[in-house]
C-alpha cells in the first residue's frame, strides 16, 4: 500500500483527515466548498484520481451527501466534508443513511454559528446537531479529535466504524484542529487496521438485505454485485420492502439503536490524564482539551489534584465512564466553545452527585488554559470552604 | 412480451399503491419493455427514484433499486454512476421532485452530461401529497394550494433540460406508450444525460379538480393534445398553443462526465502519491 504516507512530516489537521481517510480505503469524495473544511475537498480532488478514486464537487451539500450514499451503495468507501451551514443541509440525507444503513463518513469542521456567523472562527456549537440534526430517533457515532495525528487516526476509525456498523459516522472537528499544523509521525502502511463491510454469505435468492447477523448488522451487498434488492428510507421489512406495520417499525428502530448501543465498549473511546486521584475533573474535547491539559498540569504544580477526562467518542456519550468519575471527584468542570452543550450530558451522567460547572466561550477564540486553571482554583476553594 | 415484462417485476409487491386510472403504471411498463429491448443485465441495472407517487415505481422493479429522498434522486444516482460507471442507471422522478425541490440537481446533472437516463412522470401536480400545484401545473389550473387558479407560469421541461446541457431530450404521453418505450430506449443508448418527459394522468389529484374526467378521459385528452415533432413543424405558434409536442425533441453532442473522469484517472494513476 504505497498510497499511505509513512514519514514524519508537518501536516495540517484537514490534510491528516484526507490521508487517514485514504489509508482506510476511501475512494470517493463529494463535497461543496466551505471554510474551514475546504482543504479537505481540495486535497481529495488532487489525491483521489491517482489512486483510481473519484472526486466530485456537487452543486450543494444536500447533493454531496446524496452522492456519497450512492457511491457507498455501489461499493466504494465514501466521505464528505463540510462545516456548520453545510452540515445543516446534509441532515435529511444523513438520516437517510442511518435508516437505509449505508456506511459513510461526514467530516464537520465546526465554525462559529448560527448562520454564517464567523466563518473562520472556531466553535463547538454543533455537538447537539451532530447527535440530533436529522429528524427522528436515529443512531449515530461522533468522534472528536484533539490533535493532527488524532485527526488522522480518527478518520481511519470513522471509516472503519461506519463499515462495521453500517452507520453514518461524523468526524466532529473544530477550526483549530482543522487548520493547525503539527509535526506528526504516522503509522506505516499495514500498521493500520482497515475494516470492510460484511458481505452476504448466501446466494442472491436467499438474501434478505435487512436481516441482521448476531451483531445486529445486516451483511451488505453492493449494487451491481448480483444481489438485486430495494433500498428505501421508508420503514422497511427484512426484504427492504416498505411497510407501515407498527411492529416492524418498532423492531427496525430498536435494532438500529441496538447495533450501536450493544457495542459501546467497541464504539466508545476516552482518554484520561491524571485521573487516578483527581478531585477536580475537567471534561474537554477537541482543541479545548489541549488548553485543559495544560491547566491540569499547572494545577498539579500548584498542589491541586486535578485531572482531565477527554471523550474521544462524544456520541454515544460515555455515560458510564463519566458516572464513574463522579464517585471520586469533588467537582467537575466542562470546558467547551459553546454555552454548555456537552455539559448537559455530563450533568445527566453524574446525576447530581457532584457539582458541574462550565467554562464557556463564544467569542470566536479558543478557551485558554488560564481560564480553565482559574475555574479549577475556584472550585477547589469552594470545595474547601464549603 | 407480457411475460418478459413480468420477469422484471417484483410480483410479490402487487397490488401497487396507485389509484385507479393513474398513469404511473403505463410509464412503468414502458420502462420495463425498454430495458428488455435494451437487453441490459438486470444485475447491472440500477433504478433510482425520488419521493412521490411516481417514485414508488422503483420498488416494483426487480433491479438494483434505490428509493431516495424528495428531489435528490439525481444526486444519489450521480454518486452511483461515478463510483461504478459500468452500471446502467435510470432515474425516475415526479414533476415536482425533478423541477421544484430537485430543480438544482436537474440542471447540474444536465450540465455535467453524466450518463443517466432520467424519466420524469409529469402529471402537472403534487400527487402524493394530495394535489398541490407544481412547477408544471399550467397557469389557471386549480390545485389545493391554488384554489383560485394557479398564477405561476410553468416550466417547459424539455427546454430546461436542453438549455442546461442534456444531450437527449424527448417527450411522450402515456397514451403513446409504445413511443414512450422507444424514446426511453434511445435515451438510454445516448452516452450522456438523457431526459424523457412522460405526460401522465393523475385523475385523483389533478383531473378531478380541473374537470378533466377520469383516467380514461385524461388519456383521450392526451391523444387530442399531442402533435408529433413532424406535425408541429408545419404548425404556427398559435396553433401549437396548449399542444403537447411528442417525439425526439433534441440531440446534442458533449463529452460525458464519467468518461472525462476516467481520462483524469488514466493521466494521474500512480503519480502524485
Ligand atoms: C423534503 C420533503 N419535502 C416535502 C415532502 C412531501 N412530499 C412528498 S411527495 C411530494 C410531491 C410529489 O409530487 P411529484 O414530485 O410531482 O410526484 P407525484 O406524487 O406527483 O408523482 C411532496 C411535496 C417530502 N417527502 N420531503
Ligand atoms: S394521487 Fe394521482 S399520481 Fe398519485 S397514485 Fe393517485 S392518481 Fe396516481
Ligand atoms: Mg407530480
Amino acid at each position: 500500500m504505497s498510497d499511505v504516507v509513512e514519514m514524519a512530516r508537518l501536516m495540517q489537521g484537514n490534510e491528516a483527515v484526507v490521508e487517514g481517510a485514504l489509508a482506510a480505503g476511501v475512494r470517493f469524495f463529494a463535497g461543496y466548498p466551505i471554510t474551514p473544511s475546504t482543504e479537505i475537498a481540495e486535497l481529495m480532488a488532487e489525491r483521489l484520481p491517482g489512486l483510481g478514486g473519484k472526486f466530485i464537487q456537487m452543486e450543494d451539500e444536500i447533493a454531496s451527501m446524496a452522492a456519497v450514499i450512492g457511491a457507498s451503495l455501489a461499493g466504494v468507501k465514501a466521505l464528505t466534508a463540510t462545516s456548520g451551514p453545510g452540515f445543516s443541509l446534509k441532515q435529511e440525507n444523513i438520516g437517510y443513511a442511518a435508516m437505509a444503513e449505508i456506511p459513510c463518513v461526514i467530516v464537520n469542521v465546526q465554525r462559529w454559528g448560527p448562520s454564517t456567523g464567523i466563518p473562520t472562527a472556531p466553535a463547538q456549537g454543533d455537538v447537539m446537531q451532530a447527535r440530533w440534526g436529522t429528524h427522528g430517533d436515529h443512531p449515530v457515532i461522533v468522534l472528536c479529535p484533539a490533535s493532527v495525528r488524532e485527526a488522522y487516526m480518527l478518520a481511519i476509525r470513522a471509516v472503519n466504524l461506519s463499515e462495521k456498523y453500517r452507520v453514518p459516522v461524523i468526524l466532529l472537528m473544530d477550526e483549530v484542529i482543522g487548520h493547525m499544523r503539527e509535526r506528526v509521525i504516522l503509522p506505516r502502511a499495514g500498521e493500520v487496521e482497515v475494516i470492510e463491510r460484511k458481505k452476504p454469505a448466501v446466494e442472491p435468492k436467499d438474501y434478505y438485505p435487512y436481516r441482521p447477523g448476531d451483531d445486529g448488522v445486516p451483511p451488505m451487498a453492493n449494487f451491481g454485485d448480483g444481489y438485486r434488492y430495494h433500498v428505501t428510507g421508508l420503514v422497511h421489512d427484512e426484504k427492504g420492502n416498505p411497510t407501515t406495520d407498527p411492529q416492524v417499525a418498532e423492531n427496525l428502530i430498536l435494532r438500529l439503536h441496538r447495533k450501536i448501543y450493544d457495542h459501546l465498549d467497541d464504539v466508545i473511546t476516552v482518554e484520561g490524564y491524571q485521573l487516578e486521584d483527581a478531585e477536580v475533573v475537567v471534561v474537554a474535547y477537541g482543541a479545548v482539551a489541549r488548553s485543559a491539559k495544560r491547566a491540569v498540569k499547572d494545577a498539579r504544580a500548584a498542589g491541586i489534584k486535578a485531572g482531565l477526562f477527554r471523550p474521544v467518542t462524544i456520541w454515544p456519550f460515555p455515560e458510564k465512564e463519566v458516572a464513574e468519575l463522579a464517585r471520586q471527584a469533588r467537582a467537575v468542570i466542562v470546558a467547551e466553545m459553546n454555552l454548555g452543550q456537552l455539559k448537559g450530558e455530563v450533568e445527566r451522567a453524574v446525576q447530581g452527585r457532584v457539582r458541574v460547572t462550565g467554562v464557556n466561550r463564544l467569542n470566536g477564540e479558543l478557551i485558554t488554559f488560564d481560564e480553565i486553571l482559574s475555574a479549577i482554583k475556584e472550585v477547589t476553594t469552594d470545595a474547601q470552604s464549603g | 412480451m407480457l411475460s418478459q415484462v413480468e420477469s422484471h417485476l417484483r410480483s410479490d409487491r402487487f397490488p401497487h399503491i396507485w389509484c385507479p386510472g393513474c398513469g404511473n403504471g403505463i410509464v412503468l411498463s414502458a420502462l420495463v419493455r425498454a430495458i428488455e429491448e435494451l437487453g441490459y443485465d438486470p444485475d447491472k441495472t440500477v433504478v433510482v427514484s425520488g419521493i412521490g407517487c411516481s417514485s414508488r415505481a422503483a420498488g416494483y422493479l426487480d433491479f438494483n433499486t434505490l428509493h431516495t429522498t424528495h428531489g435528490r434522486a439525481l444526486a444519489f444516482a450521480t454518486g452511483i454512476k461515478l463510483a461504478r460507471p459500468e452500471l446502467d442507471v435510470f432515474v425516475l422522478m415526479g414533476d415536482g421532485d425533478a423541477t421544484a425541490i430537485g430543480g438544482n440537481h436537474f440542471i447540474h446533472a444536465a450540465r455535467r452530461n453524466i450518463d443517466l437516463t432520467a424519466i420524469i412522470f409529469n402529471n402537472s401536480i403534487y400527487g402524493m401529497t394530495g394535489g398541490q400545484y407544481s412547477p408544471l401545473t399550467p397557469p389557471g389550473k386549480r390545485a389545493t394550494t391554488a384554489p383560485y387558479g394557479n398564477i405561476e407560469r410553468s416550466f417547459d421541461i424539455a427546454e430546461l433540460a436542453k438549455g442546461a446541457g442534456a444531450t437527449y431530450v424527448a417527450r411522450a404521453t402515456t397514451y403513446h406508450a409504445t413511443m414512450l418505450e422507444k424514446l426511453i430506449v434511445a435515451g438510454a443508448r445516448n452516452k450522456g444525460f438523457s431526459v424523457i418527459e412522460a405526460i401522465t394522468a393523475c385523475p385523483v389529484g389533478y383531473g378531478r379538480r380541473n374537470k378533466m374526467g377520469n383516467g380514461l378521459q385524461m388519456l383521450l385528452w392526451q391523444k387530442e393534445q399531442a402533435v408529433t415533432v413532424k406535425q408541429a413543424e408545419k404548425m404556427s405558434p398559435e396553433e401549437l398553443q396548449d399542444k403537447i409536442i411528442i417525439g425526439e425533441l433534441y440531440r446534442g453532442e458533449a463529452p460525458e462526465y464519467t468518461a472525462m473522469y476516467e481520462e483524469i484517472i488514466a493521466r494521474t494513476k500512480g503519480k502524485n502519491q
